[in-house]
């Protein structure tokens, strides 16, 4: 089943030409109207005339997070304000989000992207979509919604939180598709489990799951308790939202990334270099037909493979390997993303507090915990119970504040986190990626 | 009329009591009495000893979290009501305590309570003029 047979079966050669046409016209476009682009096309001394074939794309520089942050808000988006319909935001290093602008036509390509993907994740007219991801700044919420309505199925916009009402909905509204991130999906079996009612009993037969890395063992275990196909969903906002990369039903091997809409590259995070098929590296996206803030050859951190394989399922479009870890130190929790510098700075601005911290990461109970570990110098020391507990949770509540994500903050004695010569431990991660 | 008190901060980890009253003992300091609040991360130990100074100096050599606090230690009678008759007195003037505890000495016929109070002078001035007994540091200290 395809949603847009079409451009989902493209011959190579196609989806390689079309590809060049879009590059050389997004290059031109963000040559002409975003002063960033301008200024390092000119520097790389190239430009949408000296693109001939997809392989001058290696001669195109990076774009990264930190591009974006240093244009906060607006200044990378290639179309005036009037044509801007939507904005969405993603959490930041201090405190100030990356910022995307979307056009009434990237909403229609999203929406699009997101129906091939529900379609091919098993997903058709008449199924009864739980879309437990967050609605709001976060993409993933909307990014579904508008990809469920497209397709012609019945959304039920529950967002995150709550269980026991989206349970008890699930049950009641007789929902046949799942969207959330695995973790909450185990989580909420659990919780039913609780309230006697039986996760296997309800009427879900499809789960489609991202904004977190999770592994073959979860999708098993998810499985037999949910009782229903899992499938990996991949996104970033900065590209676009959820959508971007699918896994299909048929064969559950690799996510199958829109290359009508997307170029992926796998490079070496470390030279950059261009590395070859199924060889694993950090995959860069480039963004051929997005108009509010198209992106060149955006890092995006995910370290993954790519096959150009021929799929069972009859898709021509080139597959990336789940996600197996980041390029750099981001983590994510509950699939919020938190990078420990956030962390940092929050307790920076804590006054007393020493730059001296450790987090640790776990999953209990299927839900990921994150714990801080803060020194108590004699500068925060209190000698009552109240103020240590007090200062405690101003820090938990700021973080939650900030960043969006539940901790807990633990008092520890000066000098008992490591301290090292070269790059500080920061990070234990407890969480089993098999 | 205060009492100096010393208090550290402890990790609830394994042996940790014991290295911090081995420091103690190692320097020659007498705990005269002492009293540990905990939570389920932390303890806050609180000590009197003989000499509060020393006591900072050579835990703090040993990198722990120690502060001065003051406290006021007062004379109850020992019999049936003795502590419900300071509280009632603390209580009409609207003093707070944060927190107390007992000395393991008896000073004569008296028992002796340790006090944490939110105002501190406020409430010596307060005991006194009830008629209780305050004992000074000094003499505390080497009961």
């Amino acid at each position: 089943m395809f949603f847009n047979e079409d451009f989902e079966t493209l011959p190579r050669e196609a989806i390689r030409a079309l590809q060049l046409k879009r590059l050389k016209a997004m290059v031109a476009r963000v040559q002409e109207n975003v002063p960033f682009y301008r200024e390092a096309l000119g520097k790389a001394g190239i430009g949408a005339d000296s693109i001939n074939s997809l392989d001058d794309l290696a001669r195109l520089p990076f774009t990264y997070k930190q591009d974006m942050r240093d244009s906060y808000p607006y200044r990378m988006f290639a179309v005036p304000m009037e044509e801007i319909v939507r904005i969405h935001a993603s959490s930041g290093t201090t405190g100030k989000p990356t910022v995307v602008g979307y056009t009434k036509k990237d909403i229609d390509n999203w929406s699009e992207l997101m129906a091939r993907s529900f379609v091919a994740a098993g997903v058709h007219r008449g199924d009864i979509i739980h879309n437990s991801y967050g609605y709001g700044l976060f993409t993933g919420g909307l990014g579904a919604h508008y990809g469920a309505e497209r397709l012609g199925a019945s959304v039920i916009p529950m967002s995150g939180g709550n269980t026991k009402k989206q349970i008890m909905i699930m049950q009641d509204f007789g929902s046949t598709v799942l969207t959330c991130t695995p973790s909450y999906s185990l989580f909420m079996a659990e919780a039913a489990k609780e309230e006697g009612i039986d996760f296997r009993e309800l009427k879900l037969r499809v789960g489609i799951f991202g904004a977190e890395p999770w592994s073959e063992a979860m999708r098993a275990e998810i499985e037999t308790k949910l009782n229903l196909s899992a499938v990996d969903i991949y996104g970033l906002s900065e590209i676009m939202g959820p959508g971007v990369a699918i896994e299909c039903q048929e064969a559950k091997q690799g996510l199958h990334i829109w290359e009508d809409h997307f170029i992926p590259e796998i490079i070496n995070p470390e030279t950059g270099a261009v590395l070859g098929e199924g060889q694993e590296g950090e995959l860069v996206i480039t963004t051929i037909t997005k108009e509010g803030i198209p992106l060149i050859r955006y890092r995006t951190r995910d370290i993954t493979s790519i096959t150009y394989e021929p799929c069972i399922c009859g898709r021509t479009h080139a597959r990336i390997t789940r996600m197996s870890g980041r390029s750099d130190d981001m983590l994510i929790i509950r699939g919020v993303n938190v990078f420990p510098s956030q962390i940092e700075s929050i307790l920076m601005g804590v006054e007393g507090v020493e730059p001296h911290y450790l987090l640790i990461v776990d999953r209990k109970e299927n839900l990921d915990t994150l714990e801080v570990q803060v020194e108590v110098d004699e500068k925060l020391f209190s000698d009552e119970i109240k103020h240590l507990q007090a200062l405690s949770s101003r820090i938990e509540k700021q973080i939650k504040e900030m960043l969006g994500v539940t901790c807990r903050v633990r008092l520890v004695e000066p000098k008992s986190i490591t301290r090292s010569e070269g790059k500080a431990k920061r990070v234990i991660d407890n969480r089993h990626q098999a | 009329m205060h009492v100096e008190q010393i208090s550290i901060f402890i990790e609830n980890k394994f042996g940790r009591l014991a290295e911090v009253t081995r420091i103690l003992g190692d320097a020659g300091i007498n705990i005269r009495t002492l009293s540990l609040a905990d939570t389920s991360d932390f303890g806050i130990l609180r000590l009197i000893v003989n000499d509060a100074e020393k006591a900072k100096a050579v835990l703090r050599d040993r990198a722990f979290t120690v502060s001065k606090t003051d406290v006021v230690a007062v004379e109850i009678p020992d019999r049936p009501g003795g502590l419900a008759d300071i509280l009632q007195v603390l209580d009409a003037d609207g003093i707070n305590v944060e927190y107390m505890y007992a000395f393991v000495e008896r000073c004569g016929e008296n028992a002796v309570m340790i006090f944490r109070f939110d105002e501190t002078d406020k409430a010596i001035t307060t005991l006194t003029a009830k008629g209780f007994n305050i004992l000074p540091g000094e003499r505390l200290y080497n009961i």
